[in-house]
């Protein structure tokens, strides 16, 4: 089969900067998604989607690569982000039952919003969110979905009707064949993500964003949220910060007092 | 007695149970009734040893597409076994296919998954796990509401502890059912990587770690993580700049490690890094620059050359054990 258009569908999460600190919020432990943005290895999924469908002769060839987030209004955020990097096109599910739903719900809700976009020839994802940082999403979005899962790959390649992946194991380092349509999870190895550009800022102003909500989905509110989730966090508990202890100078012994104080602590 | 399950790979790694095994078949034991379910075959070996750890029951499959296809196949014997012993939990280990395993089965049998545990013990007969999140800034108790719970288990979340009294466990052959879908991700090359002879990361007592102040040079730093009997770490600028496999990485991307002592050589200990190793016990630093952040959270850091300093330690280690 030759390399005829695709349609790609891309998970991006809306989370907290990793580089502030974060912190659980309210009765139920949430997450607080304050000073959030587009998850850092959710750039890699769409790096391997664009990389993929520009190979094919991008969207004027008929390539589509669909930013799905799920999430708050501010969600919305996420997907304009992957528009201006080079979506075509965004969907955003988002509805106020949705709160607190955990992977397995959120993998429902997922599913379901894939089913409504037509015939999809890939999923792909980041390895994991870097907010929950589960990593199951995944593999339950491809056993919702009855498709391959080809995940953790450290390479990816789409060949005619064919994608192949490289998943590097400790043990084994793999590669990983499938017919289309496959879902496919890229680890931060797989490729160098772009930036946005003044062009793709322009442009991503005229591309479509449909909204979706639970009723689009045909899932009851109890199917998802606090009530559908099948896991609950009872207790939260900030660790204690980190404080630092004794920093010396190297004079010429720091090698011998190193030893001196894993000895002291009986680490040797 | 309520059915524990816990997986045991012998496709990937056959032989010898790993030392996550038998932690696994240690916490199981303590929940329940220890069922192992095992992909690939079940020696007298294998077999004796499960019944040290208290093991009553085996079930097992040699079908080929456990090893031909992806995880899938090895998610399906997971949840046709636990549906069979009627399981209230099922226990797997917290590696990339461990916790996709967890996820599949958590979908099969519409059952709660926790991933990442690090303690887990009972409340009224209810299993409450244990896990650090956002990236060891909280610790949070968690439990699922429905009938089977699905939970991954970090290394060393239990001392694994033989049976007061062996079992002799039998050992049932199960034919799984694989569904269509889950025979779509064929492994068409597989290649073993070269063993390090050091321990694993996640297994370590102790982790020694290199980032971009050894310049290319591991020497020193495995030196040292030898005369420890440690394991090699690396932060991602050491891992991208290909001065040591991928698969040695620590940090937001790479591997999530606690042991009793990590040290960091020449790590400036950014928050990719400290999101990989901030809940190890002892922390201790060696970076030339005094303003590095890793020294904010080290017990205790050494502002100096680290090619001067880790020779030194290493010799000062043998002096002293000669």
């Amino acid at each position: 089969m030759e390399n005829s258009a695709l349609s790609i569908v891309v998970l991006v999460k809306y989370v907290p900067d990793t580089q502030f600190d974060r912190h659980l919020t309210g009765d139920n432990h949430r997450i607080d998604r304050n000073e959030s943005i587009l998850s850092e290895l959710d750039e890699y999924a769409l790096e391997a989607a664009l990389a993929i469908t520009d190979a094919r002769g991008g969207a004027k060839a008929g390539n589509r690569v669909t930013a799905l987030t799920l999430g708050p209004a501010a969600a919305a955020a996420a997907v304009k982000k992957s528009l201006q990097i080079g979506a075509t096109e965004g969907v955003h599910i988002t509805d106020d039952a949705l709160a607190g739903s955990d992977a397995s719900a959120t993998s429902l809700a997922l599913a379901a919003a894939i089913k409504t976009l037509g015939p999809v020839d890939l999923v792909i994802t980041g390895m994991a969110s870097t907010d929950g940082e589960t990593s199951i999403i995944p593999a339950q979005l491809s056993a919702r979905l009855g498709l391959p899962q080809l995940t953790f790959a450290s390479s990816l390649e789409v060949e005619g009707n064919i994608v192949t992946v490289r998943r590097d194991g400790d043990d084994f380092s793999e590669e990983i064949q499938a017919d289309l349509p496959a879902l496919v999870s890229v680890t931060d190895q797989a490729n160098e993500p772009r930036y946005p550009n003044f062009k793709g800022i322009i442009a991503a102003k005229k591309k479509k964003v449909d909204t979706l909500s639970l009723a689009d989905l045909g899932l009851a509110p109890d199917a998802v949220g606090h009530e559908g989730s099948l896991t609950q966090v009872d207790a939260a508990a900030e660790r204690p910060a980190r404080t630092a202890g004794t920093i010396i100078t190297d004079s010429g012994e720091a090698g011998i007092a190193l030893v001196d104080f894993l000895a002291a602590q009986k680490l040797i | 007695m309520r059915a524990i399950v816990v997986f045991i790979d012998q496709v990937d790694v056959p032989g010898k149970l790993h030392p996550t095994s038998h932690q696994l078949l240690t916490l199981a034991r303590a929940a329940g009734e220890p069922v192992a379910v095992v992909a690939g075959p079940v020696s007298p070996e294998l077999a004796a040893d499960l019944g040290a750890y208290g093991v009553t029951r085996v079930l097992h499959s040699e079908q080929p597409e456990l090893a031909d296809y992806l995880v899938a196949p090895k998610a399906d014997l997971v949840a046709q076994a636990a549906a069979a012993v009627s399981a209230a939990a099922v226990l797997v280990d917290n590696g990339p296919q461990g916790k996709e395993i967890a996820a599949r089965v958590g979908v099969a049998l519409n059952a709660g998954v926790i991933t990442d545990a690090v303690a887990v013990d009972s409340d009224a007969g209810t299993l409450v796990v244990h896990k650090s999140v956002l990236a060891g800034s909280y610790t949070v108790a968690a439990r699922a509401s429905s009938a089977v719970v699905v939970i991954s288990v970090k290394s060393h979340s239990v001392e694994a502890a033989l049976a007061a009294e062996a079992t002799a466990p039998a050992v049932e052959s199960v034919e799984v059912a694989f569904a269509p879908s889950s025979l779509g991700a064929r492994v068409v090359q597989r290649t073993p990587r070269a063993a390090s002879g050091r321990p694993e990361l996640e297994d370590a007592r102790i982790v020694v770690a290199g980032g971009r102040g050894v310049d290319g040079d591991f020497g020193p730093v495995e030196e040292l993580a030898d005369v420890l009997g440690a394991a090699v770490g690396a932060s991602r600028a050491a891992t991208d700049a290909g001065w040591i496999a991928h698969n040695a990485q620590v940090g937001q991307t790479g591997k999530k490690v606690a042991p009793q002592l990590y040290i960091s050589v020449g790590i400036s200990g950014a928050i990719q890094q400290k999101a990989g190793m901030q809940t190890s016990k002892v922390i201790v630093a060696v970076n030339k620059d005094s303003e590095s952040p890793i020294f904010e959270i080290a017990d205790f850091g050494i502002v100096g050359d680290l090619f001067k300093v880790l020779p030194q330690a290493v010799e000062e280690i043998k002096r002293r054990r000669a």
